[in-house]
C-alpha cells in the first residue's frame, strides 16, 4: 500500500513492541508451539524478539504485503525457523501457530488504541492479510525444507543401493536391493559396466533377492542391463529367484531363456567359477 | 581411397576400426574382409572397436552384417573394446548384436578364439 498513508497498524506495533512481545510469548506457550526443553524455549523467545523487530522494520517500509526487500530479514528469520522445525519433527502447523499466535496480542493492542470502527476494521482487515501471509511463507519454507530432505534421501539410496563387489578374480557379484526403475536401472547399468572394464571380470552375477516384485518393466530392465554387459564381453546370471517371484515370471510370460539363472548366490557363483577354470574344494577332502 | 588396415594374426583377422564410418567405408570394409578371409583361410575375425566413442545403429548393422558373412565364410567375429557408454546406447536402441561373440579386450578375444577354433 501507499507509504504517505498513515498507518494505525504501524504505530500501534512500535507503541506496544515489548507488551505484544510478553502476550505472544504467552500465546505459544498455550499454543503448544514449542516441545523442547528450556535452552529451546529460550531460543524461541529471542527468535520471536528478533521476528517482532523485524516485522516493525518490514511495517515501517510503508510495505504491507510483505513481499518487499525491507521484509527480507523477516522471511529470513521464518525460514530458518521453518527448517529447523521441518527436521526438528514438528507438524506445518505447530510451525505456523508460531505466526498465527501473534494475531491475538496484536488485534488486542489494536482495540485497546483505535477508536474509530472504521479505522479499526482497517487495521484489523491489514493485519489479518500480513499475518496470514507469513504464515503461508512458513509453511511454504516447511515443506520446501521436507522436499529437500526427501530428495537428498532419494539420492543417496540411489547412490547407496548399488555396489559391484568382486567375488573372485574374473566375477563380480552385483546384489541389488529394492525396487528398480528406470533411473536406478541405468545407474546400476553404469556401475557394473565401468566395474566391468575396470576390474576385467568375464562373468557378472546379478543377485536380486532384495528385488520385492519384479514385473515386466522390471524384467525388461534387467535384461537390458544383462545386454549391454554381455555387449562389453561378460555374461550375466541372474541369481537369487524367489519361488513366488519365478512363479510371477512365468505368468507375465516374460522370457528369461537368454539368460541363466539360478536359485541362489551360491548356486551362481559355482557356476561362475567352473566357466572361469576355477574349483572350490573342502580342505579335509584334500587331506584324505 | 580412404580404408580400414586389416592385419593378419596367425589364423585370425584384426580389425581396428578408429575412425568415423560411413557408407561407402563401410562397403568397402565388407568387400576386404571377406576377400581377406577367403584369401588367408581365416577362422576368425576380430573387431576393435575401442576407440569409438559413439556407435549408431548404422556401424551396429554393418557388424551385424559383417559377423553373418564371416560365418557363411566359416570364420568367427567377435566384437572386442566396446565402451560402457556405447553397450548401453546399443541395448537402448534395440540392437543386441544377437550371433555376434564379444570380449573385453583384444586378448581376451584372442583367448575367446583360440579356445573356440581349437575345439
Amino acid at each position: 500500500m501507499k507509504a504517505t498513508e498513515r498507518n494505525p497498524l504501524v504505530e500501534v506495533l512500535r507503541k506496544h513492541e515489548a507488551a505484544i512481545l510478553a502476550d505472544w510469548l504467552k500465546e505459544q506457550a498455550r499454543a503448544g508451539v514449542n516441545h523442547g526443553d528450556a535452552a529451546q524455549e529460550k531460543e524461541l523467545r529471542h527468535v520471536s524478539r528478533d521476528f517482532l523487530a523485524a516485522v516493525n522494520e518490514g511495517l515501517a517500509s510503508g510495505d504491507v504485503e510483505a513481499s518487499g526487500p525491507a521484509w527480507a530479514r523477516a522471511r529470513e528469520i521464518l525460514a530458518s525457523l521453518s527448517a529447523s522445525r521441518a527436521t526438528q519433527g514438528y507438524s506445518p502447523s505447530e510451525t505456523a501457530t508460531f505466526v498465527f499466535s501473534l494475531k491475538q496480542p496484536v488485534f488486542e493492542r489494536l482495540r485497546s488504541e483505535i477508536g474509530d470502527a472504521a479505522q479499526l476494521a482497517e487495521a484489523f482487515w491489514t493485519s489479518t492479510l500480513l499475518i496470514d501471509r507469513l504464515g503461508l511463507f512458513t509453511t511454504e519454507a516447511y515443506q520446501k525444507t521436507r522436499e529437500e530432505v526427501i530428495s537428498r534421501q532419494q539420492r543417496e539410496l540411489l547412490e547407496l543401493s548399488t555396489p559391484v563387489v568382486e567375488l573372485w578374480k574374473d566375477i563380480l557379484a552385483l546384489p541389488l536391493i529394492g525396487t528398480l526403475d528406470s533411473s536406478r536401472t541405468q545407474v546400476v547399468m553404469e556401475s557394473l559396466l565401468e566395474k566391468i572394464v575396470s576390474s576385467g571380470a568375464s562373468i557378472a552375477i546379478i543377485d536380486i533377492t532384495g528385488v520385492p516384485t519384479v514385473d515386466t518393466l522390471v524384467a525388461q530392465h534387467l535384461m537390458k542391463t544383462v545386454a549391454a554387459a554381455r555387449l562389453m564381453g561378460a555374461d550375466c546370471i541372474i541369481s537369487g529367484i524367489r519361488p513366488q517371484i519365478a512363479q510371477t515370471i512365468v505368468h507375465l510370460g516374460v522370457d528369461l531363456s537368454q539368460v541363466t539363472t539360478k536359485a541362489s548366490l551360491a548356486d551362481a557363483f559355482l557356476v561362475a567359477l567352473a566357466r572361469t577354470g576355477a574349483r572350490i574344494e573342502a580342505a579335509q577332502a584334500e587331506a584324505a | 581411397m580412404e580404408r580400414i588396415p586389416i592385419l593378419r594374426m596367425g589364423r585370425f583377422l584384426l580389425v581396428t576400426i578408429q575412425v568415423d564410418m560411413h557408407d561407402q567405408l563401410a562397403l568397402t570394409l565388407q568387400d576386404d574382409l571377406t576377400e581377406r578371409i577367403v584369401a588367408d583361410r581365416a577362422k576368425g575375425v576380430l573387431i576393435d572397436i575401442s576407440s569409438l566413442d559413439v556407435v549408431d545403429s548404422f556401424i551396429g548393422r554393418m557388424i551385424s552384417n559383417i559377423a553373418g558373412m564371416s560365418r557363411v565364410l566359416d570364420a568367427q567375429t567377435v566384437v572386442v573394446g566396446m565402451r560402457p557408454a556405447v553397450a548401453i546406447t546399443l541395448v537402448e536402441l534395440g540392437l543386441n548384436l544377437a550371433g555376434v561373440r564379444t570380449a573385453l579386450n583384444v586378448e581376451k578375444g584372442m583367448a575367446l578364439l583360440q579356445n573356440s577354433t581349437v575345439a
